[in-house]
């Protein structure tokens, strides 16, 4: 195994790119090394990027922020802008593994590791967030929602290195927040997730509502039909039931030692709709 | 394979040693620098008995290659006491009997100290959450959490 | 001079809440736990394991492995030696599969090598054909007439005709006429139950440093509950004479009866003998989970017949316990501890031992009574809901008492667990409002306690220090304990007596550290090396004042003329005979070897409140109080220690704990990630009440109390979510999706 520090992101994406063996890239290292140790993989290159300028700064940008990849769970934590602008997206990514892990962990490793009920992501697709790649061939933005493809699969080609993430400006009255269940109260793989984004008009009443499911499918799922569901209401009780019926009917979940298809399918409604609740409040709404 | 040759910082003492690419800065602590306190309980970060102090964030060592730790500033379980002086949290931990096996004892500690520089005056819940990821399975918690409560009240009125 | 004599007593140091003599170093991490010591010239050792449940074994070629670099030894089954009796060789063949892999991560073979990526390279380098057989993994399942067979032949003699090959043993105990009882109840329940299997869960992972040379003699410095079973398996299984192997214990970082067996140390030894160097093996987290000694798991059915006013008239159970892919014994402790609790003129249990294709069992605090007493404690307080009964009063009525005739056979003198229930009625947590989706669960406990073989040094150093020498690793804080006993004793203070866990050379045999035997019988062994001591102190006191040694008697640490016939002769303190000692006949020292008997039996009861989020089926625990009878406590803090201990554990075997299992027979959950115990968290504070009332067989009154306090969890909580909830749970644990799915069919 080698391990390289690479002094740019584009020679970082060469490397990769040009590798015939195995290669992982280092931000957090929370799920490489974890891999690493179960010998579920034995990479032949191993691409440190931490040190690499710019990717470890959060910075305003446009309105809104750019989130840099080798930015842990701790540092978004401690962003009070940040926090304040996108709560729902901070809170899901403080919710991987424990304190310890947030000192390393990154919410790019975390959407690029691929699993299903990767806590990070329905936030973001929520957020409508857009990630920053870097390949051998130059640089493109992608929606975050575009990059899963499947259990630990991601749309990047060989090389490409997600560089940062950017959250988008704010309207008033907007906020944003994000459940997941677990049967402890911590340290577990979330079950079923949903993260819920809304926009609200001054008096109240939903203009803009994005639903991001996690755990309940291959990938993460926006569910158009559960926002839908919500537009131009107050969040009452017809409106959320309906929002329910379209995440429930959103859902295609597995049976497995975590949760079954029945319970992932009925608590991602559940969570749905307490998100939904939150982030209401959150942006000022009251119901 | 070719090894690996770190410099880094361990408890304020440089230090230097060689390892293989794969080994965790767990392993190199431990079978390199002869530092047997941080514990390897899993392996995989979910039970926090490796943890440790890196550039002054708390840490699962085991989460770390030792690659990574090259110009960094490690702090561990014994770097804890200063000389025969014992940190509160180590010294009330005895005295509470805040320990019964103790081998989660030093990650917990390590833990406990991050916890009260980053916040001097944490609730129960606050304490509880933040040692999530340090398992204990002898004391059921409870005489764990009244020890850190009562190290961080002294460590205020001091 | 009164010596020999119980009578109570004012304590000066039992009682006290003094340090812990490991402490420091364990607060600053130089504490040496099982992988924390290495050896010049060590070699890493690392097993292969079966992937697959049930296979046999065709061939092993290790030819590869053995020619790759850095590798020095590589060793199977027909390395080790063939002990005679089935214990051993039931060992022998889990730490080193025979001819058949009995389970998914049975070990099939080891390798030594100079480094760890030297080892994996020859792990894999080791070629096995296997023949897959048919696997049973479900207790149920494998009773069944056309089971796959696990072993053949493991049978003995108690076991019905006609029973799958599988049952290798089959309990009954009981007395009076069931019939009859149930004819006098107003209402019978008739309960199904299931619990999975659970992991200890100890925090270190097993680990052994082991060194043998050609000439037979052997150094292994292991984490175990019992250095000197660690030796005695060892020799039987690797051949060498127990006095050539010498096995210190390493601090050990959690056991609850998990470490009382071996499971590396034989394979480490053989490897340390085949390649002439130290071989160090560390199991990782995922070999403890699939290799090590989980619990059984169990499938049960309890009938109980009660009165309208809370009588209990008749009782039975039936309990199938499956121990993994090795016989084991452990349904007779759950029969005989099913309905200890309880006065019955008409009870009975039965109790079936099964085979699976899983790793053999081992103890987990209160082996066997865990399951039995939450199916039966569940009827029980089903019943009192059904009839409108206080549960806490109707255990009142029934509880055993001393002079109840126990419905395992003895009968019980004094008995704390009437005491345990009015304190548990009495507290302020009993009477504390719910709201809604909350529920109150109790349960009573019980464990037996053992007390077993015991040698105890205890030796007075010139400066008026003493020693103990004792040979049970401290899994809970015995050293402190043990300190106290002798400091209370000889009348000095507690930092005066230092006491060491010495190597298997250096004492005669100790029992294994369980049982919660140690602060009984390694606390009345060294009260008896105390008084031993003290005589002889007399005696030299009675030389130097030239009077009877009979004239002697020894008050508050010092030897003192026992009458005006005596003598006026000034007190001589154990600092004062210690310093002239070498004058009067030399070195002093007492000791005691005992097989002890005289354990006391502990009660306890939970009481515990929940609450329940209907939409989710997740369980919030929002108070916990544990009532328990420790007979004395010589040091309150271990004694909560044990009681918080356990009960959260058994909080985790209620709601998240289990083996889970796949059709293929492998082991699903074999981390911490999914392997889901209780964190911080999860958990409020463990309120504790100590009773005690003193057990007749010790000098002080101790009962050992570090295993009774998982029994009561599963059921407290399993009575108080369904309370909750709304609706009665049979199975453990009552992970939400399975609390969401009994509430949505409700």
């Amino acid at each position: 195994m080698k391990y390289v520090k690479p002094d740019s992101l584009y020679a970082a994406s060469v490397l990769l790119a040009e590798e015939t063996g195995t290669s992982r890239i280092l931000a957090g290292g929370t799920d490489v090394l974890v891999q690493l140790r179960s010998e579920m993989v034995e990479p032949d290159l191993i691409v440190d990027l931490k040190h690499l300028d710019g990717l470890r700064d959060i910075t305003a940008e446009a309105g809104g922020f750019r989130i840099g990849a080798a930015v842990s769970g701790a540092e978004m934590g401690e962003h009070t802008d940040l926090c304040a602008a996108w709560p729902g997206v901070v809170e899901g990514v403080e919710l991987i593994g424990s304190t310890q892990v947030q000192g390393r962990c990154t919410m790019v490793g975390n959407l690029c590791n691929g699993s299903p009920a990767a806590d990070s992501v329905p936030g973001m697709v929520a957020a409508n967030a857009v990630a920053r790649i870097q390949g051998p061939d130059g640089k493109r933005d992608c929606p975050v929602l575009d990059i899963p493809v499947g259990p630990g699969k991601t749309s990047l080609a060989k090389g490409e290195i997600i560089t940062s993430i950017f959250l988008p400006a704010r309207p008033a009255n907007a906020s944003d927040a994000y459940l997941r269940f677990i049967p402890r109260t911590e340290m577990d793989i979330a079950v079923s997730s949903a993260g819920v984004n809304l926009e609200l008009d001054g008096a109240g009443t939903v203009t803009g509502a994005r639903v991001a499911l996690g755990a309940v499918a291959p990938t993460v799922r926006l569910v158009e039909d559960a926002g839908a569901a919500l537009i131009g209401s107050r969040l009452d009780d017809a409106a959320i039931a309906s929002m329910v019926a379209a995440v429930e009917a959103a859902c295609s979940p597995i049976d497995d030692k975590r949760g079954t298809v029945e319970f992932r399918t009925k608590t991602a409604g559940v969570l749905a709709k307490r998100a939904a609740l939150i982030a209401y409040e959150r942006a000022g709404g009251t119901s | 394979m070719k090894n690996t040759h770190v410099t880094t910082t361990v408890n304020g003492d440089a230090v230097e040693f060689i390892c293989e690419p794969e080994e965790t800065l767990l392993d190199a602590l431990r079978n390199r620098l002869g530092l047997t306190g941080a514990k390897e309980g899993c392996g995989t970060g979910d039970c926090g008995a490796c943890s440790v102090n890196l550039n002054g964030r708390l840490v699962c060592s085991c989460l770390v290659l030792a690659a990574e730790a090259e110009g960094a500033q490690v702090e561990t379980i014994e770097g804890m006491a200063d000389g025969e002086a014992l940190h509160p949290l180590q010294r009330i931990f005895i005295e509470k009997a805040a320990l019964q096996c103790g081998i989660c004892t030093p990650g917990i500690l390590v833990a406990a100290k991050a916890l009260l520089e980053k916040n001097p005056d944490p609730s129960e819940t606050e304490i509880r959450y933040w040692l999530a990821g340090n398992l204990c399975r002898c004391t059921g918690y409870d005489k764990i959490i009244k020890a850190v409560q009562a190290a961080a009240a002294e460590m205020r009125s001091a | 001079m009164a010596l020999d004599g119980n009578e109570k007593r004012e304590f000066k140091v039992i009682g006290q809440r003094v340090k812990r003599p490991d402490g420091i170093d364990k607060v600053t991490g130089k504490a040496l736990f099982g992988a924390d010591l290495t050896a010049p010239g060590m070699l890493t050792g690392r097993i292969l394991r079966s992937p697959h449940a049930h296979a046999r074994i065709v061939s092993i070629d290790t030819s590869a492995a053995l020619a790759m670099p850095g590798v020095k030894a590589v060793v199977t089954s027909a390395d080790l030696a063939e002990p005679e009796d089935d214990f051993f060789r039931d060992i022998k063949d889990n730490v080193l599969a025979r001819d058949k892999a009995l389970y998914d991560g049975h070990a099939v073979a080891a390798v030594a090598a100079t480094s760890r990526s030297a080892a994996r390279a020859a792990i894999r380098a080791i070629k096995v054909e296997y023949e897959l057989l048919p696997h049973v993994t479900d207790v149920d399942e494998a009773m069944k007439a056309d089971a796959p067979v696990v072993q053949a032949n493991r049978a003995d003699e108690s076991v019905p005709a006609g029973s799958s090959p599988n049952v290798t043993s089959y309990f009954e105990f009981g007395h009076g006429d069931l019939e009859a009882g149930f004819a006098k109840a107003d209402t019978i329940l008739e309960r199904s139950f299931k619990t999975a299997a659970t992991h200890q869960g100890y925090i270190e992972p097993h680990a052994c440093l082991a060194s043998l040379g050609h000439d037979g003699r052997g150094e292994l410095w292991c984490c175990t509950q019992g250095q000197y079973n660690v030796r005695t398996i060892c020799s039987e299984i690797c051949g060498i004479e127990a006095t050539q192997l010498r096995v210190t214990a390493s601090e050990i970082g959690g056991g609850f009866g998990g470490k009382t067996t071996c499971f590396i140390e034989p394979v480490a030894l053989a490897l340390a003998r085949k390649s002439g160097k130290p071989v160090k093996i560390v199991m990782s987290r995922e070999e403890v989970f699939r290799a090590s000694g989980p619990t059984v798991s169990s499938s049960s059915d309890v009938k109980i017949g009660m009165t309208k006013d809370g009588r209990i008239t008749a009782a039975q159970a039936k309990l199938r316990y499956q121990g993994g892919a090795f016989p084991c014994g452990t349904v007779e402790f759950g029969a005989q501890a099913a309905f200890a609790a309880y006065d019955l003129d008409a009870v009975q249990t039965l109790g079936w031992n099964v085979l699976t294709n899983r790793p053999k069992e081992a103890a987990y605090r209160a082996p066997g009574a865990p399951m039995a007493i939450y199916a039966v404690e569940s009827v029980v307080d089903e019943l009192c809901q059904e009839l409108g009964l206080d549960p806490l009063d109707v255990r009142l009525k029934n509880a055993a008492r001393k002079g109840t005739l126990a419905s395992y056979g003895p009968t019980f003198n004094d008995i704390g667990l009437v005491a345990t229930l009015e304190a548990a009625k009495a507290h302020p947590h009993y009477g504390a409002p719910l709201g809604e989706n909350q529920g109150r669960g109790l349960s009573c406990g019980f464990w037996f306690n053992f007390g077993g073989n015991t040698c105890v040094s205890l030796n007075i150093n010139h400066d008026g220090t003493v020693g103990v020498v004792e040979g049970n690793p401290d899994i809970g804080g015995s050293r402190a304990s043990i300190s106290m006993m002798a400091a209370e004793e000889l009348g000095i203070g507690y930092d005066k007596v230092r006491t060491v866990i010495t190597d298997t050379n250096s004492l005669g045999f100790n029992d294994v550290t369980d049982g919660s035997r140690v602060t009984f019988a390694v606390g009345l062994a060294t009260i008896e090396a105390a008084r031993a001591a003290i005589r002889e102190m007399c005696k030299r006191a009675a030389q130097i004042w030239g009077i009877d040694a009979e004239a002697v008697v020894w008050e508050d640490g010092a030897a003192k003329p026992s009458g005006p016939n005596a003598g006026d002769h000034p007190p001589m303190t154990l600092a004062e005979i210690a310093a002239v000692m070498d004058n009067t006949g030399g070195p002093i020292a007492g000791h005691h070897e005992v097989n002890a008997d005289g354990a006391g039996v502990s009660f306890g009861v939970h009481l515990v409140d929940t609450e329940v989020d209907t939409e989710t089926g997740a369980t919030k625990i929002l108070r916990y109080t544990v009532f328990q009878d420790a007979g004395k406590a010589i040091h309150p803090d271990y004694v909560e220690g044990q009681m918080q201990g356990g009960a959260v554990q058994g909080i985790g075997w209620a709601l998240n704990e289990e083996y889970i299992y796949g059709e293929d027979g492998r082991l699903q959950n074999a981390g911490f990630l999914d392997y889901r115990v209780p964190v911080a968290s999860d958990l409020p504070e463990i309120e504790t009440v100590i009773l005690e009332i003193p057990n007749p067989g010790h000098p002080y009154g101790v009962r050992g109390v570090g295993e009774t306090s998982i029994v009561p969890p599963l059921a407290a909580l399993s009575n108080a979510v369904s309370r909750a909830a709304n609706v009665r749970m049979h199975e453990l644990p009552m992970s939400p999706p399975r609390l969401l799915k009994a509430m949505s069919e409700r």
